[in-house]
């Protein structure tokens, strides 16, 4: 066949919303070849989904195609019925997505959701189709294929979920396989299982793959060409070790300086000469504690158990001094979550002990926590902006509220200027305070969520993931913020994460969990480059990096 | 797999039974104690007539044990509950255990009609308003299901009986469930329709059916809103969801989106709005039994709370506060089974 697999012209998508018509999509060029596997990189509202939904028509019904042509095999798939195309899909295209247990339907067996693929587009019996299905769970490493094809997807973890997508996607064998954020809310292991998996699949097969992501780092380890793309543009195209060594547009520089690798520090997630402020604040010295002073906190062996269950955390003892920064890392299910939040007296422990500046914090019931005078050196910064702000506050009374309730401030002008200092030092514009959180961006919501905790001048801040919801270029800001604010305050850090690279940038010692107990811990750097036990190496190994060459061929 | 899972189910549906107990009692208290408080007395209402003397009066109190202080009536009550006696009716001198389950059938056979027509209307309206948000055919479904509620069950129940007796006359008379020259069948089921096919008897099933038909249908309207909108919602969840989107990206065909992928999920909310909407309907469609006159339970209850008759309002709502447990086992177990995750968590 001449010509490439796929070719998208020109192509623009938009959407018809209350406000009138917005473009998603203004202008994408780009082609695939067969076998070929492309990046499509970008952050939230660049438009690479939704290209991905153009070309395999899963728009929504509001969206529609408004100029372009979309070549597929030589034929502009933009012009043909739907009725036609429905046999295209699942058997020359196919796509996986993000989040892969609501990708699949929750009431029905996944050998039966696999069968119902198999039989739309040939012509076989129930057994052969089951056969196939069952080869299929094979194909994708699935262990005891014959007992899972009678489970439901309640039943299978994420990692098994995204592999039973995967066998459905590659049912009736594609040509080309559009894999949306697949590994994106998958734990770090898991994630290079998966997209190792699917690497070998795609190669094995000669299938061709587009791969769309907004982690920079996967890009590079698994496509042969990166295509870059911001508010609905393509803006560059590089192969990866090009593009990461000497990125030409400015948003990709951008980009490419705010994800997070091995020997990153935090002042070097913005390019050079946007750093001036963060700088700037880099002077204050870090005042040694006086001798004789408590422990900022002192853990004792905590543990933690849910209704008879194993304990999600046991015997956990840590010490944390003022000003100091820790991590807290570890898989879905380590305890890292349990754990933080005892900390924070949110949640009451088992067994063990908590002590505060020198004070037994732990039998304080956590309910009655909110009265003692240490909840305000307690604060915590949640993961999700959107979930954790009071959609009926605005930004001020968000950052009011600890304020009357902690702080015993009045209203009046003592507490708008106090709020008003709050949200200057999160570099939160003043007029911004006025709005709701839905009329906020995710980085600004992170910002409101920030202010709130340091807003009754915390000596302890639990960061309960603070950046997994944001994109790499909004972390990037978050994360310089968080740090400047520690050393001007002399705040203590708890840092809970799942992503390496940022623990290992802000905190100077970590602490590795992994099913309710702790694997190893030490400081930070030396840890991650010579990791001790084999968890911790198997974690630091999975992390993709970018100064690494693509890794397609090895497997 | 499956037997775990049906086990569990059972397991669950007894647990839930046992915690609905204390609630049963309650509402066994409750009502005997309301019933003592509400305005009226039995023994006037039910001596000799207006003329009858305080002594006559008295002794008729005496007779019914309503001179004792209310506690040991309570008692008293729960004993004889206990042994099965629901006590007896003096409105219709029979005990009420028989009266109703006399006509109990009755009323379940046409709430059963009612709740199967609704379905049947409200699920398709409900899955095309869905696949059509904001079309012509969405707004005609909900103008359709606005006027359903509307107008009271009295005021539709007498125009069906104006349009298809008094003017078509295609229906009967709306008097009770049966042609009163038609013979019974043998009782087995109590449900008309039921026995008249044991019996092979397709004469009487079809004047049974043609006595039936527009009582249900009236309460059907009134019950097919509530259906069709909980079906449009969820429908339009269902749609819209992860997994629809991954059926129409293999090139599933429409019809097994829609039904296989969509529905089957989208039915599931359905399911327990069905079973309060049937619990409602039992209690609540006294309306329409005395607009057919239709024996059943709700216009016997009715008569006798106007007549101050304790026993049968009792036993009626005690009968009611059961049947809504039967209901929800029901529900949970048909729930169990139509959602694998149920079970687990």
């Amino acid at each position: 066949m001449t010509g490439p697999l796929l070719r998208i012209e020109d192509l623009h998508v938009s959407f018809s919303t209350r406000r009138g018509m917005v473009e998603a999509v203004r202008g994408v060029t780009l082609s695939v070849d067969e076998g070929e596997v492309l990046g499509l990189v970008g952050e939230s509202g660049s438009g690479k989904s939704v290209t991905g939904f153009a070309t395999t028509r899963l728009l929504d019904a509001a969206g529609r195609i408004t100029a372009g042509r979309i070549v597929f095999r030589g034929q502009d798939i933009t012009r043909i019925p739907s009725g036609d195309f429905r046999h295209l899909k699942g058997a020359a295209m196919s796509m996986i997505f993000q989040n892969p247990r609501a990708a699949l339907n929750p009431i029905r067996a996944i050998g039966q959701q696999l069968a119902d693929a198999i039989l739309t587009h040939r012509r076989i019996s129930k057994d052969e189709a089951r056969a196939a299905s069952l080869d299929l769970l094979r194909a994708v490493q699935i262990r005891n294929p014959e007992q899972r094809m009678t489970a439901f997807p309640h039943e299978l973890s994420g990692g098994m979920c995204q592999r039973v997508m995967i066998a459905i996607a590659i049912s009736c064998n594609p040509a080309l396989l559009i894999a949306d954020e697949p590994t994106t809310g998958l734990d770090v292991t898991t994630q290079k299982v998966v997209m190792d998996l699917l690497a070998a699949i795609a190669a094995e097969r000669g299938m061709a793959t587009i791969l769309i992501t907004h982690d920079l780092g996967l890009a590079a380890r698994y496509c042969r060409r990166v295509v870059v793309m911001e508010k609905g543009r393509l803006v560059e195209e590089a192969e990866p070790v090009e593009l990461f060594h000497a990125p030409k547009h400015p948003y990709s520089k951008r980009l490419v300086a705010a994800s997070p690798t091995v020997s990153s520090r935090v002042e070097d997630l913005v390019p050079e000469e946007e750093r001036g402020p963060f700088l700037a604040a880099r002077l204050v010295p870090k005042s040694a504690p006086a001798p004789g002073t408590p422990l900022l906190l002192d853990i004792k062996s905590l543990t933690k158990r849910y209704d008879d269950g194993p304990a999600a955390i046991a015997d956990f003892s840590m010490t944390m001094a003022a000003g100091e920064s820790v991590g807290l890392v570890g898989e879905s299910g380590s305890g890292k979550t349990t754990t933080s939040r005892m900390i924070c007296r949110l949640i009451d422990p088992t067994e063990g002990e908590i002590l505060f500046d020198g004070y037994s914090i732990g039998h304080v019931p956590a309910r009655d926590f909110h009265r003692s005078p240490f909840r305000k050196d307690i604060q915590i910064v949640f993961q999700d902006p959107n979930e954790s702000l009071n959609p009926r506050f605005n930004g001020f009374n968000c950052i009011a509220h600890p304020l009357l309730r902690l702080g015993k401030m009045k209203p009046g002008a003592a507490l708008t200027k106090r709020v008003r200092e709050c949200a200057e030092r999160v570099g939160l514009p003043p007029d911004l305070l006025e709005r709701f959180p839905h009329q906020l961006s995710g980085g600004q919501k992170a910002r409101v969520g920030i202010a709130r905790a340091i807003a009754c001048r915390p000596r302890l801040l639990v960061l309960d993931e603070p950046t997994a919801a944001l994109d790499v270029s909004v972390q990037a800001v978050v994360l310089q913020l968080l740090d400047r604010l520690r050393r001007e305050d002399n705040l203590a850090f708890l840092f809970v994460s799942h992503d390496l690279n940022v623990v290992r940038m802000m905190c100077d010692r970590t602490i590795v969990l992994r099913n309710g107990g702790i694997v190893e811990e030490g400081e930070s750097r030396a840890m991650f480059e010579n990791p001790k036990t084999d968890y911790t190496r198997e974690l630091v190994e999975a992390v993709p990096h970018i100064r690494r060459a693509p890794a397609l061929a090895v497997t | 797999m499956i037997i775990t899972t049906l086990g569990a189910t059972v397991k669950r549906a007894a647990k839930r039974f046992l915690s609905s107990l204390p609630a049963l009692f309650g509402v066994l208290v409750f009502t005997f104690l309301l019933m003592r408080v509400l305005p009226g007395d039995p023994a006037v209402f039910f001596a000799s007539g207006p003329n009858a003397g305080k002594a006559e009066i008295e002794l008729i109190r005496k007779q019914m044990g309503l001179d004792k202080p209310v506690p040991q009536q309570l008692v008293y009550y729960l004993y004889d509950l206990g042994r099965g006696n629901l006590g007896n009716s003096i409105m219709t001198g029979q005990s009420v255990t028989k009266d109703l389950r006399d006509r109990l059938p009755a009323s379940l056979e046409l709430t059963f009609s009612a709740l199967l027509i609704a379905l049947v209307f409200a699920i398709p309206l409900g899955v095309l308003a869905a696949l059509r948000p904001g079309s012509l055919i969405d707004h005609g479904i909900r103008l359709f299901c606005a006027l359903g509620v509307c107008v009271p069950t009295f005021v539709s129940g007498l125009l069906l009986i104006y349009v298809f007796y008094y003017l078509l006359g295609i229906a009967p008379d709306p008097t009770g469930r049966i042609d009163i020259f038609t013979s019974l069948p043998p009782s087995r089921t109590g449900f008309l329709l039921v026995d008249f096919l044991l019996a092979g008897d397709v004469s009487g099933w079809w004047g049974a059916f043609k006595q039936l038909i527009l009582p249900a249908v009236t309460m059907a309207l009134f019950v097919i809103a509530p259906l069709a909108r909980i079906t449009r919602a969820s429908m339009l969840v269902s749609l819209g969801s992860d997994f629809v989107r991954t059926a129409r990206s293999v090139g599933l065909s429409w019809w097994r989106i829609v039904v296989t992928y969509a529905l089957r999920n989208a039915i599931l909310p359905v399911i327990t709005i069905a079973g309060i909407v049937f619990s409602t309907m039992l209690g609540a469609n006294v309306l329409v039994e005395k607009v057919f006159s239709w024996p059943g339970v709700a216009s016997y209850a009715l008569d006798a709370l106007l007549s101050s008759d304790y026993a049968p309002v009792q036993g009626f709502v005690l009968l009611m506060a059961s049947i809504f447990v039967i209901v929800n086992l029901v529900i949970d177990v048909l729930y169990g089974i139509a959602d694998p995750r149920v079970s687990v968590g």
